[in-house]
């Protein structure tokens, strides 16, 4: 049996046996064992977190893909899919008792339906590559992460990808129409239809976002959307973050849903100014950058109005941007805060919570609290249209404790999203990075659903093991080791 | 008005449990044509009723599953939103859960969404008896699998719905229902085009040698696809609203009407030529001489699937069959969360 919390030593005869088979069901180029050849894998994008896989392949075809999975079905091997690697929670974290399959040569776009607006694409392709190839038809794909021109729709259909347009145009789930996916017992099934629905439950919604723990995504239908005729973005500066956050609720009371609406901090913003000179107020406590899209008309009034609402919810200044060049370049600011915030420090460790956007100046202000109560500075970048801020804890990796000491910053951040009625994660996806915070936003009865949801599927517990769901085993442990007002989370289950 | 019922909910559920007792939730019993006859004793929603929390500027409203859909939509317009996804009243009295259980949305879909994506948190009565919290009141929420989208048209049988939270919108400033005269064939090559622009639509019907198309945005985007568009100016809400609702005299029919769902640009008159279309193409609404298992096999030829849904054999499959493995995922999914299958046996399959 598989434990999901620890994985088993490296088993170097399975390696080979697997290595055996493997190389007779693809090419053998593509079925990796030796050392070097397995570092590049050993981590995503949360670099903090690495494991060796047992073995590596990348398979060419659905075929294949459905027989390595019935080899390791035969052989109770666990199997995690990978996409480009660029996840933040390490959601593709290897284990050494694992297969790590990559659906990186899946990189085709099947086909461009555009009298039906949509894509049918192998989940290795790019995100940014969909809506590249749908420009000359005057269509685009709407979820835009920021890792897009690397992360794969795979990943993204893996993790419910977001972006900084998910207000108006919601997140992967909304922008699905079918997948076809790979059980653990090999076959192949479609999910989702041709239409905006199918018959039965509605498992499109309940495999997308499931981190690799249902079935292994080999074949993604996309909803393309016309390309707006235009975009005009404001850039807002307040001198209190507080305002800012009411400048947010003003404009959405005033029934505007602006395509972006991102805030920064002052730290963020003196960052992003000093990297990409994106005109950005530095003695500024906040900016709003608000985008309207659409048709010209629609646009030039839409603008007007944020403009006016901006201006009386106590911006100090709004400027909106005079020209297509002006606007990329505010956007290219905070498109590069995470970078630009990187220079700052050797290492940064980035949050997801979302909050109900009522709640910012609290949360800021405790986050605040937490900074100086770790030694550890924090630049605030919020997608505040739809409450998911991004803290950015400044760290330095090479100084002893250090780390821990972030990571022990950041899982009090997510407590508080919790504790004020939000989630330890809008975008990013739980993985292996946010599994004990799980265990306090969901009582166990809850984690138990998830797990029995996961047997439905995966009976013998193979798909990703010990990702997105944590073991009650693991909540106890993890209960133990912080015990709140004397309250202890898991009375039932014993201590150890 | 306003009160819990959660408490006694879970006393009957259990009693339903632990006797194997088949219930039929019903909140205002105005969809009870649409899916398979299903027997049971009453789960009366209604009295789990109220509003629990709104803040317009949230965008999101929570409240019983048992509130009355109308009771929403005045709230909602005080504040100068509206639920997003138009859902259809085939009768007075629909609730919110009804709504949300059902999983159907009018003619604005393509583009405002369907339940499914407008729903960001539910309050879930097991078949255990067990209340379960999933997603919650914020737009983004990847944490734990997305089980509150999942009962979103489950009709009920994976469980009750006991609160929903779901995305709201403000209702656009300005709208404009234009008629083009066309026959199908121009309807969908008008749709098509129409597809891959930025109108501001929010409804696209074809009916009898009529395209009606819904414009919804603020005054300046109206009128400028209003001039681009042409047309005849139409009697808006009437239209939609009657569409929505299925008042349309065209549903006054009393033969088995159908739902197809299709890729929208489909073209499949040779079995579909009286339809009316609906959702861009995407939804279409028909009365025929074929047989189920004949219409299911055309339509499945294009990518789509049909529901037979309203008259017909109500004892026999009204929706579109599954395929062995992922039926085997729904049997799997009903056992675990009802696993004593008291929950609307039957609605959705006969085989759970």
């Amino acid at each position: 049996m598989i434990d999901p919390d620890i994985p088993a030593p490296a088993d170097l005869q399975l390696r080979q046996r697997l290595a055996k088979r493997f190389r007779q069901l693809t090419d053998p180029a593509f079925v990796l064992t030796e050392p070097g050849e397995l570092a590049p894998y050993e981590c995503d994008g949360l670099s903090a977190y690495r494991r060796r896989p047992l073995i590596v392949v990348l398979p060419a075809t659905v075929t294949e893909v459905q027989a390595i999975v019935r080899v390791c079905r035969d052989l109770g091997v666990p199997v995690i899919a990978r996409g480009a690697g660029t996840g933040l929670s390490g959601g593709a974290l290897p284990r050494e008792d694992a297969v790590l399959l990559s659906l990186a040569r899946f990189n085709q776009i099947l086909d461009l339906d555009v009298s039906n607006c949509r894509a049918r694409v192998q989940p290795g392709v790019r995100n940014l590559a969909i809506s590249e190839a749908a420009r000359p038809f005057g269509l685009y794909y709407a979820p835009d992460p920021s890792s897009q021109i690397a992360c794969s729709i795979g990943g993204n259909v893996a993790e419910n990808a977001g972006g900084v347009h998910c207000l108006k145009y919601g997140l992967t789930t909304h922008n699905l129409l079918a997948l076809t996916v790979v059980t653990i017992d090999g076959e192949l099934i479609t999910i989702g239809g041709g239409g905006y629905d199918a018959p039965g439950y509605d498992l499109l919604a309940l495999m997308t976002g499931s981190e690799g723990m249902l079935g292994i995504v080999v074949e993604v239908t996309v909803k393309l959307l016309p390309i707006p005729e235009r975009a005009q973005v404001a850039l807002a500066s307040f001198d209190d973050i507080a305002q800012a956050g009411n400048a947010v609720a003003a404009v959405i009371a005033a029934g505007i849903i602006p395509a972006g609406l991102e805030m920064m901090d002052n730290p963020a913003i003196r960052a992003a100014e000093d990297f990409a000179h994106a005109g950005y107020p530095t003695d500024a406590a906040a900016i709003l950058l608000c985008e309207v899209d659409g048709s010209n008309a629609e646009v030039s009034e839409d603008i007007k109005r944020v403009r006016e609402v901006l201006l009386a919810a106590g911006a100090t200044e709004v400027h909106t941007a005079r020209d297509d060049t002006e606007r990329a370049l505010f956007w290219a600011g905070r498109k590069s805060a995470f970078p630009a915030v990187g220079r700052l420090s050797p290492d940064y460790y980035c949050m997801d919570g979302t909050i109900p956007r009522r709640h910012l100046a609290k949360v800021l202000k405790d986050i605040d609290r937490l900074s100086d109560q770790y030694g550890l500075a924090v630049a605030n970048v919020f997608h505040a249209g739809d409450g998911n801020l991004h803290p950015l804890i400044l760290f330095d990796a090479n100084k002893p404790g250090e780390l821990e000491k972030a990571e022990a910053f950041g899982g009090r951040i997510l407590e508080l999203s919790v504790a004020v009625g939000g989630t330890i994660t809008g975008e990013h996806g739980v993985g292996m990075e946010k599994i004990n915070q799980m265990c306090l936003q969901f009582p166990p009865e809850t984690l138990g659903v998830f797990h029995t949801i996961k047997t439905v599927f995966d009976p013998h517990g193979l798909l990703n093991p010990g990702k997105a769901i944590p073991t009650l085993n693991r909540c106890a442990e993890f209960g133990a080791m912080r015990v709140h007002a004397g309250a202890l989370p898991f009375p039932e289950l014993e201590r150890f | 008005m306003s009160a819990d019922l959660t408490a006694a909910l879970v006393d009957q559920v259990r009693h339903a449990a632990d006797h194997k007792t088949p219930l039929r939730i019903v909140g205002g019993d105005t969809k009870a044509f649409h899916g398979r006859h299903s027997a049971g004793d009453r789960l009366d929603m209604r009295g789990h009723h109220g509003v629990l929390h709104y803040d317009p500027t949230e965008l999101v409203i929570t409240a019983r599953a048992g509130t009355p859909l109308t009771e929403i939509d005045s709230v909602l317009a005080e504040h100068g939103q509206m639920l997003p996804f138009d859902p259809p009243r085939f009768d007075d009295g629909g609730t919110l859960g009804g709504a949300v259980a059902a999983g159907l949305a009018g003619p604005g879909r393509p583009w405002r969404g369907a339940p499914r994506d407008l729903v960001l948190g539910v309050k879930l009565l097991d078949g255990h008896g067990q209340v379960h919290r999933f997603g919650g009141e914020v737009m983004k929420n990847v944490a734990g699998y997305d089980v509150a989208r999942l009962m979103a048209g489950a009709l009920g049988t994976l469980g009750v719905l006991l609160d929903i939270s779901i995305k709201v919108l403000p209702h656009p400033p300005a709208e404009r229902t234009l008629i083009l005269e066309a026959d199908r064939e121009q309807a969908l090559h008008t749709l098509r085009a129409l597809a891959g622009k930025p109108a501001p639509l929010a409804g696209a019907c074809h009916l009898e040698d009529r395209l009606y198309l819904h414009l919804s945005g603020n005054a300046s985007g109206v009128q400028a696809w209003e001039q681009q568009i042409g047309g005849e100016h139409g009697d808006g809400e009437n239209f939609w609203d009657r569409l929505r609702d299925h008042r349309l005299a065209f549903f006054h029919q009393q033969a088995p009407l159908y739902r197809l769902s299709l890729p929208p640009a489909t073209d499949c008159h040779d079995f579909d030529a009286n339809a009316l279309l609906d959702w861009g193409g995407a939804q279409r609404w028909l009365y025929t001489d074929m047989t189920d298992a004949q219409l299911r096999e055309a339509v499945a030829a294009h990518q789509g699937h049909v529901t037979l849904f309203r008259g017909g054999d109500r004892q026999g499959e009204v929706f579109q069959p599954l395929d062995p493995v992922t039926l085997r995922f729904h049997q799997g999914l009903k056992a675990r969360f009802d696993p004593q299958g008291i929950y609307n046996p039957g609605r959705m399959y006969a085989d759970f």
